[in-house]
């Protein structure tokens, strides 16, 4: 399985409108996708419940997660979604 | 069963139709067995699908605003990081209580991270019951698509549930918890349906039975007579007849002017009251543009959404409460912790020096929306205690190029020593339920307190005396923006202690000025004495009863 860990690049953190476009992007992969706390339990990143409990604020970083024959572009692709400021976009 | 309910009615009006009883949450059962893997999965899923699509068949017939947030509610639903839990836990018990540990989990996550967070842990919930209702094949939880003209029964009611009441057909509501101002009752009022709350026994109530709701005496008749359904009609219609007559500005008989004012909470709000007969805006909470933002909104964004507030009031006067947020109502942004007293912590106006940023952003906001519209802005700090505070926001107002500004009179405190806090404004105004929380140690959310929160308390009267001649020896207008100054009674009551306007939700306002207009202001004054002359609360409405015009007893 590919995984990459990632720094929130979004200034609120990932909740809210930066959370809502990186559940679209996951979609918009098509193949499943896990999301967690480095060290936490694996969790559906298309789920917006399961990445708001997350709490993930600015600066802490996620751990994503994908078995798909096409895991290292998805999460590229992710990743770099995630650094960003997605709030002041 | 026949009978006679009495609670608080916290809405006018009188309302006759059959009970609908807003069911409970079903509870999973203790002993629920464990399904086998592929059939538990299915089942659960299947209740989610279904929840979803009954809350979007909601949101098809809501209007705007409240089709926004079922359609939210609705994608709860269908997360997969809940579904994919709840099927986890199906391993190891049955399907219902497998969704409940999976909301269960989430709700408790919320309420950890708080704020914005904790708000929506209400709705993971709300979803949850209606799953676990739906997989063991009961009927939802909350109200359900209202298909005919009803009395709605609940033990209380949420914020987003009132909300999202149809208006058409709900025409009474009746709670047995709830208090004199709770949210239920002020949104009821608002809406102009007759209500009736802390309603002991109405959960037992057969759904279909016929009430009539008394929204004034606060009485709920169950099964009534022809001829009582009569009475209240008839005083229905005497009052619909009498107030067709009251326009205009509000005034004493012998023609001292009490200006009626409007309550209002949002952009909604304002466009509906703007087509109200009132003399402005008496009170406009902005707590809505900020609790539900997950960061500071910036002034264009403020300013923006004043503006749309502001647009039907030109030439009329808005008078605008600063930010009132607190350990009860936090913020995203400006989460200070929780606290073991919220209602005497740091909030309003304290909230406001602690971050002084956010004052100062909304202050320019309010600033830019007020020269662009015409409106006659004022601006008030909530929860002041002290003449240094009231000084310290003046300055703050005035800097921002505001021209007038005020304090509410909440705090006993500031009450007694109203003369030197008005020193520092211009104006202040009375925000008698929490002035009422305050003066009789009684947390308003507590609906078992509700007696003590009765306006008529002498010694809540005794206070706003104080409050009123204070004002009177700086000559500077002191108003009420509470619930209380709706009640005609104590409209006249506070008009005789020398309050210059009344704010109020608006379907209020007419029977209020037909009071006035019947009574003279050495009259107002005389029910005043009555009031404050009386032992208890009771005694003092009794007495003012007894003593208003009799073309005001007639319609109440």
């Amino acid at each position: 399985m590919a995984t990459r860990t990632v720094v929130v690049g979004s200034s609120v953190g990932l909740h809210a409108r930066p959370a809502a476009l990186f559940v679209a992007a996951v979609n918009e992969a098509a193949v499943p996708v896990t999301i967690c706390k480095p060290g936490g339990t694996p969790g559906p990143a298309n789920s917006m419940l399961t990445i708001m409990a997350l709490g993930a604020r600015h600066g802490d970083a996620v751990e994503l997660g994908c078995e798909a024959p096409n895991a290292d572009h998805v999460l590229d692709t992710l990743a770099a979604l995630l650094e960003r400021d997605l709030d002041a976009e | 069963m026949a009978g006679l309910i009495q609670g608080i009615g916290v809405s006018a009006g009188s309302a006759y139709a059959p009970a609908l009883i807003v069911a409970p949450p079903v509870r999973p059962p203790h002993d629920e067995p464990v399904v086998d893997g592929d059939t538990a999965a299915q089942r659960i899923r299947a209740a989610f699908d279904e929840v979803a699509a009954q809350i979007d068949q909601r949101a098809a017939s809501a209007s705007d605003n409240a089709a926004e947030i079922l359609k939210a509610t609705a994608m709860l639903a269908r997360d997969p990081g809940l579904i994919d839990a709840a099927v986890a836990q199906a391993a190891s018990c049955g399907p219902a209580t497998a969704i409940d540990r999976a909301t269960q989990a989430f709700v408790q996550q919320f309420e950890q991270l708080g704020g914005y967070f904790a708000e929506r842990a209400t709705d993971v919930r709300d979803v949850g019951d209606r799953a676990i209702a739906a997989v063991l094949g009961e009927p939802s939880p909350g109200v359900s698509a209202v298909t005919h003209e009803c009395v709605l029964i609940a033990h209380d009611l949420a914020p987003a549930e009132t909300a999202t009441l149809d208006r058409q057909r709900v025409v009474g509501i009746v709670t047995q918890a709830g208090g004199r101002t709770s949210h239920t009752a002020i949104l009821a009022a608002q809406m102009g349906i007759p209500a009736v709350v802390k309603a002991a026994g109405c959960l037992d109530i057969s759904p279909g039975t016929p009430l009539l709701v008394d929204g004034e005496a606060g009485q709920v008749h169950i099964d009534p007579a022809g001829e009582q359904v009569e009475r209240l009609r008839g005083r229905s219609a005497r009052r619909a007849q009498a107030l067709a007559d009251s326009h205009g500005p509000g005034a004493t008989k012998d023609g001292k002017s009490v200006a009626l004012l409007v309550n209002i909470g949002g952009v909604e709000d304002a466009a509906a009251a703007g087509a109200v007969d009132a003399e402005g805006v008496g009170l406009f909470r902005t707590e809505f543009v900020f609790l539900n933002a997950s960061q500071a909104p910036t002034v264009a964004e403020q300013d923006a959404i004043y503006r749309q507030v502001f647009a039907p009031f030109a030439g009329r006067r808005v008078v605008v409460r600063t930010l009132d947020a607190g350990a009860d109502k936090p913020l995203a942004f400006a989460n200070l912790g929780a606290e073991e007293n919220p209602a005497l912590g740091r909030r309003g106006l304290r909230l406001s020096a602690l971050r002084p940023d956010l004052l100062d952003a909304q202050l320019e906001a309010l600033s830019r929306a007020a020269d662009a519209t015409g409106a006659d802005v004022r601006v008030m700090a909530p929860m002041v205690a002290l003449a240094e505070e009231a000084a310290w926001f003046a300055r703050r107002v005035r800097e921002n190029g505001l021209k007038s500004v005020g304090v509410m009179i909440e705090v006993p405190g500031a009450a007694l020593r109203s003369r030197f806090v008005l020193d520092e404004v211009d104006f202040a105004s009375l925000g008698t339920n929490d002035l009422a929380q305050y003066t009789m140690a009684a947390d308003r959310m507590q609906g078992e307190l509700s007696d003590l929160l009765d306006p008529w308390q002498p010694a809540l009267l005794d206070v706003v005396a104080a409050a009123c001649d204070g004002a009177a020896k700086t000559g500077k207008p002191m108003g009420v923006c509470g619930e209380a100054g709706g009640d005609p009674l104590v409209a006249l009551v506070l008009t005789g202690l020398g309050v210059s306007s009344l704010s109020m939700a608006p379907s209020k306002l007419a029977l209020v000025r037909y009071a006035l207009a019947h009574h003279t202001f050495a009259q107002c004054q005389h029910l005043a004495h009555l009031a404050r002359s009386a032992r208890t609360a009771q005694d003092a409405r009794e007495a003012v009863l007894a003593a208003v015009a009799p073309a005001v007893a007639a319609v109440l």
